[in-house]
């Protein structure tokens, strides 16, 4: 099995057996991450660029730890505040760090297939690191490796994605995934902050909490991106607590052994009740971070066997 | 064929045609003379072998000879955005598109608020003495939708018909108003359908499209709103409204219902709304970033019906050049907009091809009718009538290629798009202002 793509822009299009060959090479990655000497020598000589122009904590340092371990040269650029500002367009910059010959450029970007964009100027590999609402591939492959992981499969899952769907790239990589690999997904959310025609997707639709969490294996809360609020979506926080916020009461409805997700960062007492994220019988929460670097470093090592050998120019 | 300048009575016969006038219906071998500005005679009667022995022939080869095109809606960018495109450029793209008129609009910097910028776009055209430009005035000054423009005195400079261009005037109390002014002086208003604060922040129309790709949807409903209310402000002025590029079945049945009853609306349409729908987006396709968005599939099949059946009353090409700078970028911070002058016509015969309008139906949407909604003079053949002309082969296959358009900006939303149909020739007040047999060799170019 190969993987047949020159970049990880997003999961809609990549077939099972593609996603299984990224699944089953982080899980040779988790056990080196659990040892002493964490560092091997896959990708020596290789650079990577990390270029967030958005913030994040969690996502940027989880590519740099991975490709470190690796043995790549590894350089991150936040631009949200540098060059962009002054009037450098994102085909700029790309054409700009592409002059320094990188091996795998790792993109994140507030707009929509803005790393598409970029990825059609540079002859790296570019992986998504999350652009917009449109996909962040990385994050549905660590949360089906942990699923996979602690479930044993991915088919046949009932999997409810909570929340704000309609400004989450988490969502719509988790629905591409899930449906992808054969597990029922629904969504529920307010109708506010659901997309058109989500339904199209090859998801259930639920508005009721303690209906769309019936019976399910998997409860994947998202965090309601207060940030990205430009109208009305929700009231108040405390109504949108009320009737989406995960609870012991709400969780009463799943299957006594689903799993609580959550990509991170918490808001918590907003999308979910504190002592749920913490009870660390249910919540894999930790563990999604833990599986994190490990898929990122087979995204980083597969992509890279596709390119040029280091003794041919890169071009 | 040569172009050349005519002295002020020479005279030149186009023999060989099929001559087309759509406003009366006429198709018909035959031919047709142009005395200095003006055609002086047409007809089957215009042959070769009964023309005057002084006078220049140019042998049409039996290919379609009809009144030049008339477009009702095209951004021009001059003043202000010479940078995207000029009146030259514009008029070079307009007559190698067959356009012999075409109307701009006011949002331009400065803004067409005023009497000296009609005057500027005027004699800058005339000057050009390509393809023919009518200015259409402001509703409100500055486009800023609160006062309302000196609609007026613009008329009498040459604005003729008034439109805050690719912005609704959004206050329904300024519409009225407007509408109320504008009737007192038999004034036109045209509207661009779109209920603002539902389009706002949207990259494209809402649904499954928007949400695969992450983009903020625009929904349908956001032009029915808007239409339906103005509809309710013509019935209570009584006042002529234009609705501008129609692109939803809601806001086009809505429309047909108010033609039914007797309201004086009128509408027209752009070839991307009938020859693409909202999948042309694919992978983020700024060139297909149009406002208003391309729509569903069920919208498009609407769009033609409403063509056929008489509701929309007018195809414009609804030319809004933008330069790489405004367009390569993240499809959320893209312009709006794509050019369209020169594939006006090829664009459009595809209706013609496919059975959906005969060769005379369509015509009428690009000649006569639009022409006689801003009454201005131009869309028909008559003698006396300033020779605006365009001959073109409607079957002459060629691929839409943004490297080979005249046009500044290349912001075309029919890249790679094989089309039926080429602009031979172009002619306005009797002078040949394009030929295409005198291009270069356009890239992809067939036939």
């Amino acid at each position: 099995m190969q993987y047949r793509h020159r970049h990880l822009l997003g999961i809609e299009g990549l077939t099972p057996p593609e996603i299984i060959l990224l699944l089953d090479q982080s899980e040779r990655f988790v056990e080196q991450n659990r040892r002493a000497d964490k560092k091997q020598a896959l990708l020596n000589g290789r650079t990577i660029i990390i270029l967030f122009f958005e913030s994040s904590t969690r996502t940027r340092t989880s590519f740099e730890l991975a490709g470190k371990r690796l043995g790549a040269d590894v350089i991150t650029m936040s631009i949200a505040t540098s060059s962009v500002r002054k009037g450098e367009t994102l085909i700029d910059t790309a054409m700009t760090l592409n002059a320094m010959h990188p091996d795998v450029l790792v993109v994140r970007h507030p707009a929509s297939g803005a790393v598409k964009l970029l990825s059609e100027k540079v002859n790296c590999a570019v992986i998504n690191g999350g652009d917009g609402s449109h996909e962040h591939p990385t994050q549905a492959l660590l949360d089906a490796l942990t699923i996979r992981r602690r479930m044993g499969r991915l088919s046949g899952l009932k999997v409810a994605i909570c929340g704000d769907i309609l400004h989450s790239r988490v969502a719509r990589s988790n629905i591409h995934l899930l449906t992808t690999m054969g597990a029922q997904v629904r969504v529920v959310a307010p109708r506010t902050l659901l997309p058109s025609a989500v339904e199209r997707l090859g998801v259930e639709v639920y508005h009721d909490m303690a209906q769309g969490l019936a019976g399910c294996d998997i409860v994947m809360m998202l965090r309601l991106q207060t940030e990205r609020m430009q109208g009305n979506f929700v009231p108040s926080i405390r109504e949108y607590f009320h009737f989406f916020g995960l609870t012991y009461e709400k969780l009463a409805e799943a299957s006594d052994e689903a799993l609580i997700m959550h990509p991170g960062p918490m808001n918590r007492g907003v999308e979910i009740d504190s002592v749920v994220a913490d009870d660390y019988g249910r919540s894999v929460i930790r563990e999604q971070v833990e599986m994190g670097v490990a898929v990122r470093m087979a995204c980083l090592e597969i992509l890279t066997r596709n390119l040029p050998r280091s003794d041919t120019p890169n071009l | 064929m040569s172009v050349r300048t005519v002295g002020p009575r020479a005279r030149v016969a186009y023999v060989g045609a099929r001559l087309i006038d759509p406003a009366s219906g006429l198709d018909t071998p035959g031919g047709l003379i142009t005395e200095g500005e003006q055609i002086a005679d047409f007809g089957p009667h215009i042959t070769r072998t009964q023309l005057p022995p002084d006078i220049d022939v140019v042998d049409c080869a039996g290919h379609c000879l009809a009144p030049g095109l008339v477009d009702i809606r095209v951004q021009l960018r001059e003043p202000g955005e010479e940078h995207k495109g000029t009146l030259a450029s514009a008029g070079r793209a307009a007559t190698a598109g067959g356009i012999t008129t075409m109307v701009c609009l006011p949002n331009t910097d400065p803004v067409i608020d005023d009497v000296s910028v009609v005057e500027f776009v005027a004699r800058r055209a005339r000057l050009l003495g390509l393809t023919k430009v009518y200015p259409y005035g402001a509703v409100t000054r500055g486009l800023a939708g609160q006062e309302l423009a000196e609609m007026g005195m613009l008329a009498e400079a040459g604005a003729v018909a008034f439109t805050d261009g690719v912005k609704a005037v959004a206050n329904a109390r300024i519409l009225r108003q407007a509408l109320n002014y504008a009737s007192t002086f038999g004034l036109l208003i045209v509207e661009h359908p779109e209920e603002p604060t539902l389009a706002a922040g949207g990259d494209m129309n809402a649904g499954e499209m928007a949400t695969r790709l992450g983009l903020a949807g625009i929904p349908a409903a956001a032009e029915v709103i808007m239409v339906e209310r103005d509809i309710r402000l013509v019935e209570l002025t009584g006042a002529r409204l234009h609705f501008a590029h129609v692109s939803t079945a809601a806001a086009i049945a809505v429309i047909r219902a108010a033609k039914a009853r007797g309201l004086p609306v009128s509408c027209d349409t752009a070839p991307p709304y009938f020859a693409l729908n909202e999948n042309a987006v694919g992978d983020y396709r700024t060139f297909a970033k149009l406002s208003p968005p391309l729509r569903a599939e069920r919208d498009r099949l609407a769009v033609i019906e409403g063509l056929a059946d008489g509701t929309i009353d007018a195809i414009a090409s609804d030319h809004a050049p933008e330069d790489e700078d405004a367009k390569r970028l993240p499809f959320s911070q893209a312009a709006f907009g794509g050019i369209g002058l020169e594939t006006l016509l090829s664009v459009s015969l595809e209706l013609v091809h496919n059975g959906q309008l005969s060769m005379i139906e369509l015509l009428k949407l690009i000649t006569c009718k639009p022409g006689d909604l801003l009454d201005l003079p131009a869309g028909r053949l008559a003698k006396g009538a300033p020779a605006d002309l365009t001959l073109f082969d409607p079957e002459r296959g060629w691929q839409v290629r943004e490297s080979a358009l005249h046009s500044k900006s290349k912001n075309t939303p029919f890249d790679y798009r094989p089309v039926q149909g080429r602009v031979l020739l172009t002619i306005v007040d009797g002078r040949r202002v394009f030929s295409f047999d005198e291009q270069a060799p356009a890239v992809g170019a067939g036939g």
